[in-house]
């Protein structure tokens, strides 16, 4: 198939003549141990089909059950978002032909999700500072996750003239949770960093619900941007594509810029926009069409009568909105406050995905512009040199709190503690393990400094000379043959009150 | 009374891959009429103050704990599979769709 640019108007352009309508589909996979309705393990990564059973392959005569745990982590969504939770809701299926569901229909709510009606407000750092936005929440429903699909041969690899499909189950069945909102409207330029910052949001939230690992490189949050153009000042909803396949917070602000190009200049070359599925294309930075989107009714959705309703207890229900952590924006800002961190200094610590880990190593007795510092500077260093998260680094905030504690006690220096951070990196042990084994305790011993600091003065006289004559900051080139002398484990403060001590 | 269109059929056809000429449609149009007039026969008894009824039992919440069970080993699930490569599922190609 043709990939072909099509023609694109300008972001400023199409703004001045259209008014973009967005919705935001969010599909979440739950970190639950079994699969939503059997109990196969529900875990990223198995060989292939080693994670599935009779009810997830749709084998005849196999029974699904739900996943408690899953309703719960759904109702909590629910609760956070500021749905209503639904007193009497069923499973539907939802009927298509495609290898990806063995059973040829997925398992979903249709006209009755279990939350519904609820609102958000997200913050996005417009040229006056933040800005907030509500986003309001259609809904939020269970459902079930697909297999994975393997295309092989065509041009592409992509399923448009591939010879056949290899269909790995083991996916198919985790508990997916979707959220629809409502049409974001009224945003206009901000649309693309609304919804950026939508999706964005909503990661900080599910993880601060602890129901996901909302990592978007593997698939376990998915966003589909839904957009439409009006013209500007009119007030309606225009035809609306679907664009799948948008994996990353930053292709969701691209994706959503491009298709405003893209639409505007169909329209207003009097072309009329198609309802449809199109792709992103992450290497490229465009869409391309997909299908033509199935109607509701293709779906013959039903009542599933293999499972019984879900009539959440509002005894439950209350007691699960009670335990709710407390949401992100009111966390950032209490936390802020406590440990008097600048926006910026709070932005970065956001930012690095450091805040937790900050967190923990305050809580852990380390001062919060210690503990900031650690995270973002030398052990953000190393995670960006690994390749890895902050929090897959192998040390703990507790170990960050006791390298901070050894040097307030003065037993080592910032210099010395870059290599116990190294030596606890490298699985040497704890700090006072590595400082142990690797001997690097700042000498304390006043005779030892003593006797250093008069081998220096022997040896270069003429430095000594020069401070003896007032030039105090000829001392440098003495501390640092003490500093050498003594292999970096002394206090160079008082070295240079010993120097000046006897010079001065 | 319901009525199934020879274009409904179509569709219906296209949504489920079954290809079907003209001489099939005509005759399977009127058959899959009369079932859904025998269905519909239901609605005739059923009042409008008689609920829908899903399930046949008035039981709700049945759920089950998030503990793992072992599943079948990939040899078993695959064992009924008309074709495999890779220890997957070998599907024919899949035309003009996509999830
Ligand atoms: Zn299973």
């Amino acid at each position: 198939m043709s990939h072909t640019a099509p023609e694109l108007l300008t972001f400023e352009d199409a703004l001045e003549r259209f008014d973009p309508a967005m919705g935001l589909e969010v599909h979440v996979e739950l970190n639950t141990n079994t699969k939503m309705f059997c109990g196969c393990p529900a875990n990223f990564g198995g060989e292939p089909n080693t994670q599935t059973c009779p009810t997830c392959l749709g084998l005849p005569g196999s029974m699904p059950v739900v996943n408690g745990k899953a309703v719960e982590s759904a109702i909590r969504i629910g609760l956070a978002l500021n749905c209503s939770i639904a007193e009497w809701c069923r499973f539907a299926r939802k009927n298509y032909f495609y290898p990806d569901m063995p059973k040829n229909f997925q398992t979903s709510q249709y006209d009755e999700p279990i939350a519904f009606d609820g609102w958000t407000d997200v913050e996005i750092i417009g040229d006056e500072g933040p800005e907030t936005f509500r986003v309001e929440i259609e809904r939020a429903h269970m459902e079930e996750d697909t297999g994975k699909s393997l295309h092989v041969g065509g041009a592409t690899g992509r399923i448009h003239g591939a010879d056949y499909s290899l269909v790995d189950y083991n996916r198919a069945g985790i508990p997916l949770i979707e959220i629809v909102t409502r049409p974001i409207m009224g945003a206009r330029e901000k649309a693309p960093a609304v919804a950026r910052a939508y999706v964005a949001h909503l990661r900080e939230l599910l993880l601060g619900l602890g129901v996901s690992d909302v990592r978007m490189e593997q698939g376990s949050l998915r966003c589909d941007v839904n957009l439409s153009l009006a013209p500007a000042g009119d007030g309606s909803l225009g035809t609306r594509t679907e664009t799948k396949n948008v994996n990353s917070l930053r292709s969701v602000e691209r994706a959503a810029r491009y298709e405003i190009g893209r639409q505007a200049a169909i329209l207003a070359g009097g072309g009329s926009i198609l309802q449809e599925t199109r792709h992103w294309h992450e290497d490229t930075g465009v869409t391309t069409s997909g299908r033509e989107k199935s109607d509701a009714e293709d779906y013959r959705y039903f009542p599933e009568p293999d499972l019984v309703p879900v009539a959440p207890a509002r005894e439950w229900v209350e007691s699960l909105r009670i335990a709710l952590p407390e949401p992100p924006r009111e966390r950032r800002a209490r936390l802020q406050a406590d440990w008097g961190f600048t926006d910026l200094e709070m932005r970065d610590t956001v930012g690095a995905g450091a805040l937790p880990l900050v967190e923990e190593t305050i809580t852990a007795g380390a001062a919060p512009q210690a503990a900031r510092k650690w995270w973002l500077s030398e052990l953000a260093r190393r995670a960006n040199e690994l390749g890895t998260e902050l929090s897959a680094l192998p040390i703990t905030p507790a170990d960050v709190a006791r390298i901070q504690a050894l040097i307030d006690e003065g037993a080592i220096n910032d210099k010395l503690a870059r290599q116990v951070f190294e030596g606890v990196l490298a699985g040497e042990g704890t700090p006072d393990e590595v400082v142990a084994s690797r001997g690097l305790a700042v000498v304390s011993d006043e005779g030892a400094l003593g006797e250093a600091v008069d081998r220096a003065i022997a040896a270069n006289p003429d430095v000594a000379e020069k401070i003896r004559d007032g030039k105090v900051a000829a001392a440098g080139a003495l501390i640092g043959a003490v500093m050498k002398e003594m292999r970096g484990q002394a206090d160079a403060g008082r070295v240079r009150e010993l120097i000046l001590e006897r010079l001065g | 009374m319901p009525d199934i269109s020879r274009d409904e059929v179509r569709h219906l056809a296209d949504l489920a891959r079954i290809e079907l000429d003209d001489a099939e449609l005509d005759h399977l149009a009127p058959q899959l009429s009369v079932i859904l007039e025998s269905v519909a026969s239901i609605s005739a008894v059923a009042a409008d103050e008689i609920p829908p009824t899903s399930h046949p039992l008035p039981v709700v919440n049945v759920f089950r704990e998030d503990v793992v069970r072992p599943s079948l080993t990939a040899e078993q699930a695959l064992s009924g599979a008309p074709a495999v490569e890779g220890q997957r599922f070998l599907v024919p190609r899949i035309l003009g769709d996509e999830q």
